[in-house]
This record gives C-alpha cells, structure tokens and sequence, in this order.
C-alpha cells in the first residue's frame, strides 16, 4: 500500500552544506525524477554521501533548500529508506531486525512477522532468520539491510556505496536485489566507486566534483563520451582498461 | 594469629550450622541492596539514555555533574535522608526513619546517579554508531534510548552488578538511616562495623567471607552472562 501523495520529485535549489568554514556542498540545484537508476559518482571527497545524506533528511543544508513534492509529515512512517555502506545492526535475530523496522514504522503487530518473511524470502535469508544478525558476514548483513528497507517498501531508496566492503559474489547478490526493488518501484539513488556498477545499475549519473554537480547524463553516454573535462580525467583515472 | 584462627573457624561453624541471627542479616541485606539497585535502575537506566541521545543547552554540565555524583559519599547521602525523614523533616510524619524503608531510599539515592552516569556512556558510544541507521528508520529520541538499552542489556548487567557492589558494601547510608538495630536494620556491613569495635570476631567473619563471595558470585554469573550473550549476538 502506497500513500496517495508522491513523494518525488525531489527539487534541490542552491543547497549548501557547510562544516566550519569547510564548503562540502557548493551550490547544487537539480530535481530527482521518479522511475530512473540514479547513479551518484565521483572522486573522493567530492561530497557524494553527504549529498545524499542531505536528500534523506539526515543533514540540514546550510543554505539553499531541498523539497519533495509532497512533504514527509513529521513523526508519520517514512516513505524513503537509506542502506549504508556498513549497515548498522541490532543485537536481535535476523529477523528481530526487520520487525524492529516495521515497528518503528507503525505497521501493525499482526501484519509484520508476515512481511517481515517476506522480505527476508526476497533477499534470500529465510534460513537465517532465526539466527543473531550481528553475527552475519558483512555480505549476509547487507542483504539484511536491504530487507529491512524492502519490508518498508519505500518510494525512494538511497544506497550509499552498499558494496564497498564486500566481495564479487556479495556484490553481485545486492545488485540483483537493488535491481529488484527498482523493479517492485522504488526510485534508486546510488552512491558508487564502481563504474561497472553504475554501468550494470545506472539510468542516469550525477557526476559531482568538489561539492559541485558538474555533470548529468544517461550512463551509457556519460561513460563513453563525457562532457567535462573532470569527469573525462575521473573515467580515464578510474577505467581499469 | 591464634585468635583470628579460631575466629575463622567459629565463622565457618555459624555459616555451616546456617545460624539464624546471621541468615536474617545476610537475607536483610541482600532485600536492601538488591531492592535499592532495582529501584536506581528503573530511575537511572532510561534517565542516563535519555541524556545520551537527546540535545540540550547545558547538557555538557549535567553530564559533569552526573559523573561527580558517582562518587557521593554515603555518609552524606546518609545524613541527607536523615535529615527529610527524622520528626522535624519534611518527611517525618511518615515515620520510616530506622526501617529497611528508609534504608531503601538512601541506597537508591546513592546508586541511581552511578546507574545514570554509566547507562549515560555506554548508550552514548553506542548512539554514536546507531544514531544515523536509527534516525533514517524515522526512530523518535525516546524510541532511540530504548531500543540502545536493550541492545546493551548484556553490557548492562556488568553496570548493574557495580551498583549492587557498591550498595552492598556501604555502610556510612544505611547505618545513619537504619541505626543499626538488632533484628530490625542490621545488616551485613553495619554489623561487621559494630562487631569488630566490640571485639566479636567470628560473626563479623563470617559476615565479611559472605560479603566477599556473594559479591564474587554475582560478578562472576554476570561475567558468563556476557561472554555467553557475547558469542551469540555478537
């Protein structure tokens, strides 16, 4: 069941994020569509998680504003989830997690053991459920995270660097089950290092460098024939070929 | 040394006969101590996450004046509890001045900061890593203090057992407010004091081997509590 009011799009105008006298976000003014895989690269320090941090709530922008299209009410349940690059976990079973989740978002007692399973059947850990969830590998874990945001079924989902500490097997479990939510119709905003990724997972990318969005672009284009000269170094430092 | 020998074995005799006058002790001051961390925990616990995860002007001085009141003294916090509950204070139409009551309240006074303070660190490291996945959940701050509590309940019980050691040692509070009457509030620690100035030896050894291995055992289950929780949630 989906809320009436969409939350997307989502308009950032001239958004600023300062630390100190540290500019980390320079000015930013872009609109997130519904439907697409957005990708969010770029070099180290370019602010890409903060960027995303100040899409999810987490960060207030020092300057300029950020609005959805119809905004989140304050103390209702989310519709928008965020998966970590280390996912935070809570000294219950694997199962205790996701329910966990669905309480905090007010999802009747009766229903969440039910869609709780449901969403651990789709990430593939219904044998583990009963298990401590601290103790997964950190593949197991993220999969995990990714089930508690999919029992929440969020209209919007950010994912920062989700696969940066993890093997090629783990990576490619995620992947399929990113790729999946998107399927179910969850707008994916993703934060990689990986070009192969944001080429296997990506719609569109945003290219930020020094905390200014310096290039947007379909993926395949953007990849094969970049536009600015920064974005044209970044590929060329980063392709492994 | 022949007389702290025969002391010791006098204890040993009393312990072993479980001799009445010393079972009513021990059973008195396991009720205070136990009653008192009990109560301090229910105040102290859910007070100290609170202060860890919310924002506050002055939150730094409470948190200053939080960790000093660990280290109150129990006479004072003795002559404090006197003083509302003796006949001219403020509490003294209750009449609970020398009861296990009374002895309750300033064990409670005296433990429940030292609850406070250490539940107030260990969920504020904790916050400190579950603060972002907690807050993108949409979890409130008092959501928040509560589920770090239960996430820390095996570390918890570490922080308990220093509260029921420091309650069950002390003997400055309870010997002011109880007054140490026979059979009525004596307990472990006041009468090793009083048995000691009298020169009865083997009840005050008795009493203190008592002390010393409930104390051990208590730390000792809580140590396997936590190693055992540990390897199993990680």
């Amino acid at each position: 069941m989906r809320a009436p009011l969409r939350l997307l799009p989502l308009r950032l105008e001239d958004v600023v994020f300062e630390v100190g006298s540290r500019r980390i976000i320079r000015g930013i003014s872009a609109t997130l569509e519904a439907g697409s895989r957005t990708i969010v690269i770029g070099p180290n320090g370019a602010g890409k998680s903060v960027l995303l941090r100040l899409c999810h709530g987490l960060l207030k922008p020092t300057a300029g504003s950020i609005n959805w299209h119809s905004p989140e009410i304050a103390g209702a349940p989310r519709r928008q989830a965020m998966v970590f690059q280390r996912p935070v976990m809570l000294r219950r079973s694997v199962l205790g997690n996701v329910i966990y989740a669905l309480n905090v978002a007010a999802v009747p007692a009766r229903q969440r053991q039910e869609q709780a399973m449901e969403a651990l059947r789709k990430v593939g850990l219904t044998t583990l459920a009963g298990h401590a969830a601290r103790v997964l590998s950190g593949g197991e874990q993220q999969r995990l995270a990714l089930a508690r945001v999919w029992a929440l079924r969020p209209e919007v989902l950010f994912l920062d660097e989700p696969t940066a500490s993890l093997d090629p097997g783990a990576t490619h479990e995620i992947e399929k089950i990113i790729a999946a939510l998107h399927a179910a119709g969850t707008k994916i905003v993703l934060v990689t290092h990986n070009l192969g990724q944001a080429r296997r997972l990506g719609d569109e990318i945003w290219f930020l460098h020094q905390g200014q969005l310096v290039e947007r672009a379909p993926t395949e284009s953007f990849l094969r024939r970049p536009a600015s000269p920064e974005a044209a170094q970044f590929l060329e430092g980063e392709l492994p070929w | 040394m022949n007389s702290i020998a025969q002391a010791g074995a006098q204890a040993l005799h009393l312990m072993g006969v479980a001799d009445p006058n010393l079972v009513g002790i021990v059973r008195l001051s396991l009720e205070v101590s136990l009653t008192s961390v009990t109560m301090a925990c229910l105040v102290g616990l859910p007070l100290g996450a609170a202060i860890a995860v919310s924002e506050f002007p002055g939150k730094r001085a409470v948190i200053v004046v939080l960790n000093a009141l660990m280290g109150l003294p129990p006479v004072v916090v003795g002559l404090f509890v006197y003083l509302m509950l003796s006949r001219a204070g403020p509490l003294g139409p209750l009449g609970i001045l020398f009861t296990p009551t009374a002895m309750v309240i300033a064990q409670t006074i005296l433990i429940a900061p030292l609850m406070a303070a250490l539940s107030r660190q260990a969920v504020g490291d904790a916050w400190s890593e579950y603060r972002e996945q907690l807050r993108s959940l949409g979890e409130t701050k008092l959501g928040a203090a509560a589920t770090l509590l239960w996430d820390l309940r095996f570390s918890l019980v570490t922080l308990i057992m220093a509260g029921f050691g420091r309650a069950a040692s002390e003997v400055g509070a309870v010997i002011i407010v109880g007054g140490n009457i026979d059979g009525v509030t004596r307990v472990m620690t006041t009468t090793i004091a009083l048995e000691t100035s009298k020169g009865d030896l083997p009840l005050a050894l008795g009493l203190g081997f008592i002390l010393l291995a409930i104390v051990l055992a208590l730390n000792a289950s809580a140590y396997v509590i936590k190693e055992t929780a540990q390897r199993h949630y990680g």
